[in-house]
C-alpha cells in the first residue's frame, strides 16, 4: 500500500491526516521543520531558490527516509514560482535516485478532469461521490476550528498575566481538536477549545499594540519557517492579526472569489492593479484596509528573492506614507537569526508605542 | 506634434525597441531612449531600488533616472503575455507601479497593459490606446502597427542570422549604411542562454559577448534559434510548461542543443536573485547531467561583478572545452 505524504504548513497536517486517511490512505505525518530539515533542503535545492521551496525538499526528504513514496501537493498556474515547485521537487528527487509519485492539484475550475483524476487516486477506499463530499466538509470544519482556535491565542496571548500560558494553552487546545472525528464532536471541541482560552487570566488594561501580518503564505502559515514571529510579538505586547489563513486562501483559490477578497483587491487597485502573482497584491489591499481600520503598524514577511513581495516591498513605503501606518518588512531565509529578528520587532514596538501615545496626548490636548 | 516620448533601453528594449520606435515615429511621436548603460546609470539604480530587487530590475530604475528629464512622457507598458501561451516574470507585471510608487519627480508614465489572452486583437487594442494618448485615430494607428510590424519582423530575421541586437537595430535604422557583417565561423561554438536582457547589455553582462569573441568562440542564443523550432521541444519531459516567457525560450532552447549536440559548451547566464532563474537553472543542471559530452556552466552576475573574476573563469572554460575538442576530434 503507497504511503502518502503531503507539505507541512502550520497545524492544518491535522486536517489533511484525518482526510487522507478517511479516504483509505496511509499517512506518514510531514516532522515539523528542524535544522536538519533546512540543511537537507539547502543542500539539494537551487541556491536561488525561495524559502518555503526549500524547506519543503528538506521535509521530503525526511518523509521519504520515513518510508513515504506518494507525495500529495498544490500545483498552480503562476506567474509565481510556487506553480512550478512539484515539478522541481519531483525532478531533484528522482535525481537522487527516489522513486517518488507525485499527486499535484491544479486549481480545479482550470483543469477538472486532473482533479477527478486526482481524487479517484486518492480514493483507497472507494467512497461514495456523497461520502468524499462529506468527509472533505468534516475536514474543512476541522481546518476552521484549527484556523479560530489560532486567532484567538493570538488575541489572548499579549494580554495573559503570567507568559507563556496562552501557548502551553493552546498546544493542549490543538490535541482536543485533533481527536474530535465526527462534526458535533469537532464543534465541541471547538467550542471548549475557545472557551478554555478565554478563561486565560487576563490583564484588562495593558495597553495593547494591534499589529497587521501580511505576505507569502507558506512563511505566514509555518511557525517554524518565520521563527514564532506572532508568538514573538505576543510575548511583547502586540496583538496580532495575520492576513491570512489557510481556510481563506482556499476558499478564494479553488472556487470563488470572495467579498473579503474584491475589498482587498480594490484597496490595492490605486498602488497595484495587476496580479503579480503569490500574495504580493494581497500584502499592499491588507496592509490599506489594516490602515483604515486603525492599526497601529504592519509587518510584512516573505522569504528572500520572493519575487511577488519584492514587488510589493517596492511600493509599500508610498503605502506607508499616505496612510501614516509603520511597515516593518522581513526578508527569511535559512540564515535568519531568532536573535536578530527580535531584536528588530522590539524596536519596532517601541517605536510605535511611542507614536501612539503621541497622539493620544495631541487628542487630549487639542480635543 | 513636438511631444517627447522616453523608452529606457533595458529589459524589453532588446526585444520590441525598433517594434515601438517604428510605431511612434509613424504616429508622429519622438522617440529618446537612455544611454547605453554606465557606471553611472547602474549606480543610480542600486540607490533608488530595493536591495532585494535583481539587477536587470536596479537597471531599469537607473535607465528611468537617466531620462527623466529628458522626455515629457514614459513608455513602460505593463506586458502580460505576448503569445497567448506564456507570461513574463511577476517583476515585469508589476514595473510600471514600482516605479511610480518608488521614484519622485518623474513624467507620466503611458502603462497600458497588453495581454494577449484576451482575445485575438487584444494586441492591436492595446496600441489603439496607446496612440489615443497622442491623438492618433484608428487609420493612423491601423497603419503604424502594421509598419511596426514588418520592421519587427525584419529585426527577427537579422537576430537569427546571428546578428546581435544592437547590430540589428543599427542595421535597421540605416539599412544601406554598409553590408550586414555577420559573425565569422569559429572552430568553437558556445550557446549562451539567459535572458536578453542581460546578455546583451555589454556593461551588466562584464561584455561577455566580447570576451568570447576575442577568444575566438563563436556565440549562439535562444534568440537565434527559430521560434518554431523551440516550439517543437514542447514540454522539454515536463508535466508543465515553465510560465515565463524568457525562461520557457531558455529551457526549451537548452534542451534542444543539448539533445542535437550543434554546440560545443553551453553557458547560463544568470542574474543574483533572479526568481524564474533559480527554477530554470536547476532544470538546465538536471537536464546537462544527462549530456556529458557537452560541459555547462553557470555564470551569476550582480552589480559588484568583477572584469577580472569573469575573465578568469571564461579562460578556464574556453581553454578546457578547447582541449576536449582537441583531443577527441573525431566526436562531431
Amino acid at each position: 500500500m503507497p504511503k502518502l505524504t503531503f507539505p507541512r504548513m502550520g497545524e492544518s497536517w491535522r486536517t489533511f491526516k484525518m482526510l487522507l486517511e478517511d479516504l483509505g490512505n496511509e499517512v506518514v505525518v510531514p516532522p515539523r521543520p528542524s535544522k536538519r530539515t533546512l540543511d537537507l533542503g539547502v543542500r539539494y535545492s537551487p541556491e536561488f531558490a525561495c524559502f518555503p521551496l526549500k524547506i519543503l525538499m528538506g521535509t521530503y526528504l525526511e518523509t521519504v527516509e520515513m518510508g513515504a513514496d506518494t507525495i500529495v501537493t498544490s500545483g498552480g498556474v503562476g506567474p509565481c514560482r510556487a506553480g512550478e515547485y512539484a515539478m522541481l521537487h519531483h525532478k531533484i528527487l528522482k535525481d537522487l535516485g527516489h522513486d517518488i509519485k507525485m499527486i499535484v492539484f491544479e486549481p480545479p475550475r482550470l483543469q477538472p478532469l486532473n482533479f477527478i483524476k486526482n481524487v479517484r487516486a486518492l480514493n483507497k477506499n472507494r467512497t461514495s461521490i456523497r461520502g468524499i463530499i462529506a468527509h472533505i466538509k468534516r475536514a474543512w470544519r476541522k481546518l476552521q476550528a484549527l484556523d479560530n482556535a489560532e486567532k484567538l491565542s493570538h488575541v489572548v496571548r499579549p494580554r495573559e498575566i503570567t507568559r507563556g500560558t496562552t501557548s502551553k494553552m493552546y498546544r493542549r487546545v490543538l490535541g482536543w481538536i485533533d481527536q474530535a472525528y465526527t462534526t458535533e464532536q469537532i464543534i465541541e471541541a471547538e467550542t471548549t477549545a475557545l472557551k478554555a482560552l478565554r478563561e486565560i487570566p487576563q490583564d484588562p488594561d495593558r495597553e495593547i499594540l494591534k499589529v497587521g501580518i501580511v505576505g507569502e503564505i507558506y512563511v505566514l502559515l509555518e511557525p517554524a519557517s518565520n521563527l514564532e514571529m506572532e508568538e514573538t510579538l505576543g510575548n511583547l505586547g502586540v496583538e496580532v492579526e495575520r492576513s491570512m489563513f489557510l481556510t481563506g486562501w482556499t476558499r478564494d483559490n479553488t472556487w470563488t472569489e470572495t467579498t473579503e477578497m474584491m475589498s482587498v483587491k480594490e484597496a490595492a487597485a490605486p498602488y497595484l492593479p495587476e496580479l503579480v502573482g503569490g500574495h504580493g497584491r494581497d500584502s499592499i489591499g491588507n496592509t490599506i484596509l489594516c490602515a483604515k481600520r486603525g492599526f497601529d503598524g504592519m509587518i510584512q514577511i516573505a522569504p528572500f528573492t520572493c519575487i511577488p513581495e519584492i514587488v510589493a516591498r517596492t511600493i509599500l513605503p508610498r503605502v506607508s506614507r499616505d496612510y501614516d501606518i509603520p511597515v516593518l518588512t522581513f526578508f527569511l531565509d535559512e540564515q535568519t537569526g531568532k536573535a536578530g529578528m527580535s531584536t528588530r520587532l522590539e524596536a519596532f514596538t517601541d517605536l510605535m508605542r511611542r507614536k501612539k501615545r503621541l497622539q493620544k496626548r495631541h487628542f487630549t490636548l487639542t480635543g | 506634434m513636438n511631444k517627447k516620448l522616453g523608452i529606457p533601453s533595458a529589459l524589453l528594449y532588446y526585444i520590441y525597441y525598433p517594434f515601438w520606435q517604428a510605431f511612434f515615429n509613424e504616429i508622429g511621436v519622438q522617440v529618446v531612449t537612455s544611454s547605453s548603460t554606465t557606471k553611472n546609470i547602474l549606480d543610480k539604480g542600486v540607490r533608488e531600488a530595493l536591495a532585494d530587487a535583481c539587477v536587470p530590475i536596479k537597471l531599469f530604475f537607473g535607465h528611468v533616472m537617466d531620462l527623466k528629464n529628458k522626455c515629457d512622457y514614459l513608455f513602460i507598458p505593463r506586458v502580460v503575455c505576448l503569445n497567448g501561451k506564456t507570461i513574463y516574470c511577476p517583476k515585469f507585471l508589476g514595473l510600471p507601479d514600482m516605479i511610480r510608487h518608488s521614484l519622485d519627480g518623474i513624467p507620466p508614465i503611458i502603462d497600458v497593459r497588453i495581454d494577449a489572452r484576451q482575445g485575438r486583437l487584444s494586441k492591436f487594442k492595446a496600441y489603439l490606446e496607446i496612440g489615443s494618448y497622442f491623438g492618433a485615430g484608428h487609420n493612423i494607428v491601423l497603419k503604424a502597427y502594421y509598419k511596426a510590424w514588418i520592421t519587427l519582423r525584419r529585426y527577427n530575421r537579422l537576430l537569427r542570422k546571428g546578428l546581435n541586437p544592437l547590430d540589428a537595430m543599427e542595421h535597421i535604422k540605416n539599412p544601406n549604411d554598409k553590408e550586414l557583417i555577420l559573425p565569422a565561423k569559429s572552430n568553437l561554438k558556445f550557446a549562451v542562454l539567459g535572458y536578453p536582457y542581460a546578455i546583451y547589455d555589454s556593461f551588466i553582462s562584464v561584455n561577455l559577448l566580447g570576451k568570447l569573441k576575442k577568444m575566438g568562440v563563436s556565440v549562439l542564443t535562444a534568440e537565434n534559434i527559430n521560434p518554431l523550432t523551440l516550439a517543437l521541444q514542447k514540454n522539454c519531459g515536463l508535466p508543465k510548461r515553465l510560465f515565463w516567457t524568457f525562461s520557457d525560450a531558455a529551457l526549451k532552447a537548452a534542451h534542444y542543443l543539448f539533445r542535437h549536440g550543434r554546440v560545443d559548451a553551453v553557458l547560463h547566464l544568470t542574474a543574483f536573485g533572479c526568481g524564474p532563474d533559480s527554477i530554470l537553472n536547476k532544470f538546465i543542471e538536471l537536464e546537462a547531467k544527462q549530456y556529458r559530452d557537452i560541459p555547462f556552466m553557470t555564470l551569476m552576475i550582480d552589480e559588484h561583478t568583477g572584469e577580472a573574476g569573469m575573465a578568469t573563469r571564461l579562460e578556464a572554460f574556453v581553454d578546457m572545452v578547447r582541449r576536449r575538442k582537441e583531443a577527441c576530434p573525431c566526436r562531431n
